[in-house]
């Protein structure tokens, strides 16, 4: 049985999760490369970086091979979306990052200044497979929410592998409410704030100010300006999304991805050929909103189809429940889309579109997140049995896992469960 | 636990109702058995049921569903198995069973077969979509205690998220008023068909139920005065309990005046009081309740509190905590209707842990996947799946005929319906979702949905996917959802 195997291999690598990497070699896997799916495959993982993977691979001499005994191995899932590791309690405003009201910046804020990588969300989304997560601001006191942030999910001191990766705002009908009141207030602010930014500093040295954005936010938001960062894009109306390709053909140096997109369906063809990825929830399949009332779970696979790069998302608790992006991929195969381009949706996809080389897949040169699963990994019963990041194997605790422990039987007969674990 | 007529106005009133409709249908014949039968007995003033349904089932013929896998909901899985629906009804569950010429078959091989599922907590048509200001009808925010106020009276029947829960199989649900008061008003039980009024919606002589809410919500609404300083009671888990046991003794007082005016048939009549009268049917036991609460400690509260006033809790609603004190709701024989992996989203959802709903299982008590979300509606049998394998990966042996009844049975009984609904046992509704696949994968979708033995969704007949009045003329509209 794969999971003895992996639980005696746990046994002598566990002692403390010592963050050092190891050689790691799997035979015999069912691998999903996040290009292809290779039966028999052999994965090695060297000093953190995958070394050899796919077929007929020569084992290094000194392999301690671990048999998966055909058992599906991918990346580590790589979650497009999430506000994991910003916000401990939802509710509780003082362990939630997320948003600043009452701030005076806006595009400044960082959300590194917040990832916690104690957080107990941060385990809880590791033990379900999900390796990398992009960590995006919410929105405050404005369109702009700020710069997210790549992070892996060891929950180490150093696991954010990219600070400022990407810019976030917010148009349609939140936009609208965070900038006055209405659509045609939204773009105004954008054009103004893209203008300030992309003339930053000269613009604040003859000015002494900008038109919309004060003199930091004009700075963190000028390399999205200029192209050298991505600019994450909320949206869902056709007519919205339409306007960001307008928006795109305007400033063709924009390095711009949609989040959202309910009705990225209606207007599929314009964004493959505008060369704009969208990152969506599949579920989302109600009118909840006057601009979702195209929504369909039938979106991701006609975005696909059109050849616009999609990635999937949990959009519904995107802090806590980022960890359902795998279930929400299998709803996605049940709703049309393949079970190749699923997977890709949620490992190879999100690299590409966050320019995350080296993630998301399995490949010479990749990083060494590797998940190795008791069954179809988007299946709603199967899970990890082991979880590796850059070449550690990842404990599978959690605080859930504890609480669990404590209090699988009730028996108080000899001292409080709080005596327990 | 059914609502009955019992004077001869009242009789004779829902006997016009029945006359007006033209209808046979077993609720509304069973209406008027109920009035006639009751006729003798003490007389009440006034209707207990003054907004009846007038669901009935639609047309059907005589199906049968031949080789499919069944779950027939109360722990049994049967192979290649036949199911017969006629009459509205479950007829009859077999092999290779021989029907005659009239009756349609449809080859199931390779298909499961399950009892459509019931969600006991939605709050479709009372929060619907467009989730826009002027639909927010599912909490009456105006006191802590708002008893007197009823969801269906706020329910709008156009709600697309209706159809959405039909195509994951859902044949019928609570909805429920929202949590932000102590007492937030009665929940109705309906039938997932859609139609043009809330009564046509409502399942036949469901009892009525009663929304609590423990904890968070109701000090957060009222204490915190929606964020200003101060706001009223209650500010506390403390307010929170003395607001209940205000009222219910309230309540105790007013059905004591009623009772004593009841049995001397002297005087005038005794006042009304809407608020009052739904705790007097709680107290009497017409009436469920259906309790928001997330904490062990809370809910271990709420069942003393239930004794101090003599009535029972039904079923805790989120009980996130129910694994903790699994033990206890077995014994007091309270269900749970829970989400399989919700979370974290404030301090009481924080020790949520995917194991809740087998734990509570393993522990013999009643356990539910509920939904309370329009999303989370359309995939309940996923939820099932998950809590499932969870369960199985921490040592609990559990089948997946059993874990059906999280999904059909158990969340009849709560709502007082299992006598209807929620199996297939021969007489039951046909209350039937014919799936693709295995319900507990997630490639599996509801092919078919019957409800009282029509066929009310088909996924490859799209003259079977209805199509409510807001989004006629709307983007997407008639498209695959």
């Amino acid at each position: 049985m794969i999971r003895s195997t992996l639980a005696a291999l746990m046994a002598t690598v566990s002692l403390g999760y010592m963050a050092q990497a190891q050689s790691v070699t799997v035979t015999n896997a069912k691998l999903w490369t996040g290009n292809e799916v290779v039966e028999d495959a052999t994965v090695v993982i060297t000093d953190g970086t995958v070394v050899s993977a796919g077929a007929d691979i020569t084992l290094p001499e000194d392999a301690q091979p671990l048999d998966a005994e055909g058992a599906w191995v991918t990346p580590g899932i790589f979650s497009a979306f999430s506000r994991t590791g910003i916000v401990e309690v939802g509710a509780e405003t003082t362990t939630n990052d997320t948003l600043a009201p009452q701030s005076t910046f806006g595009a400044a804020l960082d959300m590194a200044d917040a990832f916690n990588p104690n957080a107990t969300t941060v385990p809880v989304t590791r033990i379900e497979g999900v390796t990398r997560i992009a960590v995006a601001p919410g929105f405050g006191s404005g369109m702009f929410g700020g710069r997210g942030l790549i992070a892996d999910t060891s929950g180490d001191a150093n696991s954010v592998t990219a600070s400022q990766a990407f810019s976030f705002i917010n148009i349609g009908e939140g936009g609208a409410a965070l900038t006055g009141g209405s659509r045609p207030a939204t773009w105004a602010t954008l054009r103004g704030a893209l203008e300030d930014a992309r003339t930053y500093p000269a613009r604040y040295n003859a000015l002494e100010d900008g038109d919309v954005l004060n003199r930091l936010d004009a700075a963190a938001l000028a390399p999205a300006s200029r192209g050298q960062q991505l600019l994450l894009i909320a949206a869902s109306r056709a007519s919205d999304l339409r306007n960001v390709i307008a928006l795109k053909e305007e400033n063709p140096q924009l390095n711009i991805a949609l989040v959202g997109a309910h009705e990225g369906w209606m207007v599929a063809e314009e964004l493959a050929a505008a060369d704009i990825p969208v990152i969506i929830d599949p579920y989302a399949n109600l009118p909840g909103r006057f601009e979702s009332l195209g929504a369909t779970q039938h979106n991701a696979e006609r975005l696909i189809d059109a050849g616009v790069t999609t990635a999937l998302a949990y959009l519904d608790d995107d802090s806590h429940q980022a960890r359902l992006v795998l279930q929400s991929a299998g709803n996605a195969v049940a709703n049309g889309v393949s079970h190749d381009n699923a997977l890709r949706a949620i490992t190879s996809a999100p690299a590409d579109i966050f320019g995350m080389d080296g993630l998301g897949t399995v490949e010479p040169g990749s990083r060494g997140d590797l998940v190795i699963w008791d069954g179809d990994p988007l299946d709603v019963m199967s899970a990890p049995v082991s979880v590796f990041i850059d070449g550690v194997e990842q404990s599978l605790e959690s605080r859930q896992t504890e609480l669990r422990d404590r209090y699988l039987t009730l028996d108080e007969s000899e001292r409080p469960l709080a005596y327990r674990r | 636990m059914r609502i009955v007529l019992r004077s001869a106005t009242v009789a004779a009133i829902t006997l016009g109702l029945v006359a007006c409709n033209g209808s046979d249908s077993p609720g509304n014949a069973s209406n008027d058995e109920t009035a006639t039968s009751e006729t003798g007995d003490t007389a009440k003033p006034f209707d207990k049921d003054p907004y009846p349904s007038t669901y009935t089932p639609y047309p059907s013929q005589p199906v049968l569903l031949r080789n499919a896998t069944v779950y027939d909901g109360i722990g049994g899985v049967f192979e290649e198995h036949d199911v017969l629906i006629r009459d509205g009804s479950i007829a009859e569950l077999g092999e290779s069973l021989e029907v005659d010429d009239d009756v349609e078959v449809i080859n199931a091989a390779g298909k499961f077969v399950t009892p459509g599922i019931i969600d006991n907590h939605s709050h479709l048509g009372v929060y619907p979509s467009p989730g826009v200001s002027a639909h927010q009808d599912g909490n009456e925010v105006s006191a802590p205690v708002t008893a007197e106020v009823w969801a269906e009276h706020g329910l709008w029947p156009q709600d697309p998220g209706f159809t959405r829960a039909l195509a994951g199989g859902v044949t019928s649900m609570q909805i429920l008023p929202g949590s932000a008061n102590l007492f937030g008003g009665r929940g109705v039980t309906i039938k997932n068909v859609l139609s043009r009024t809330v009564q046509g919606m409502k399942f036949p002589e469901a009892p009525y139920t009663l929304k609590m809410a423990c904890g968070e919500n109701p000090k957060r609404v009222y204490g915190y005065g929606g964020g200003g300083f101060p706001g009223g009671a209650p500010y506390s888990r403390m307010g929170n309990v003395a607001g209940y046991r205000s009222s219910w003794i309230e309540a105790q007082e007013y059905k004591r005046k009623w009772d004593a005016w009841e049995e001397d048939g002297e005087g005038d009549m005794p006042g009304r009081d809407l608020e009052l009268d739904t705790l007097k049917g709680v107290l009497e036991g017409d009436i469920l309740v259906h309790m928001h609460c997330y904490r062990a400690d809370e809910m271990a509260q709420v069942i003393d509190m239930s004794k101090e006033f003599g009535y029972k809790v039904t079923s805790f609603h989120h009980a996130v905590e129910s694994y903790k004190i699994a033990d206890r709701l077995a014994e007091e024989k309270i269900c749970s209707s829970m989400w399989a992996d919700w979370w974290g989203f404030k301090m009481e959802a924080y020790d949520g842990i995917r194991e809740n709903i087998p734990l509570v299982h393993e522990a013999g008590a009643c356990a539910i996947v509920h939904s309370d979300s329009d999303i989370g509606i359309q995939r309940l049998n996923q939820e099932a799946a998950k809590a499932l394998a969870d369960g199985r990966r921490a040592g609990l042996d559990i089948s997946k005929a059993d874990a059906w009844t999280w999904l059909s049975a158990n969340p009849a009984k709560s709502l007082g319906i299992f006598d209807k609904t929620g199996s297939l046992e021969a007489g039951k509704d046909g209350d039937i979702v014919v799936w693709s696949a295995d319900p507990f994968s997630v490639y599996a979708q509801a092919e078919k949905v019957f409800i009282d033995g029509a066929l009310m969704f088909d996924r490859t007949d799209s003259s079977l996917m209805p199509v409510t009045d807001f989004e006629l003329g709307q983007p997407g509209e008639g498209d695959m959802k």
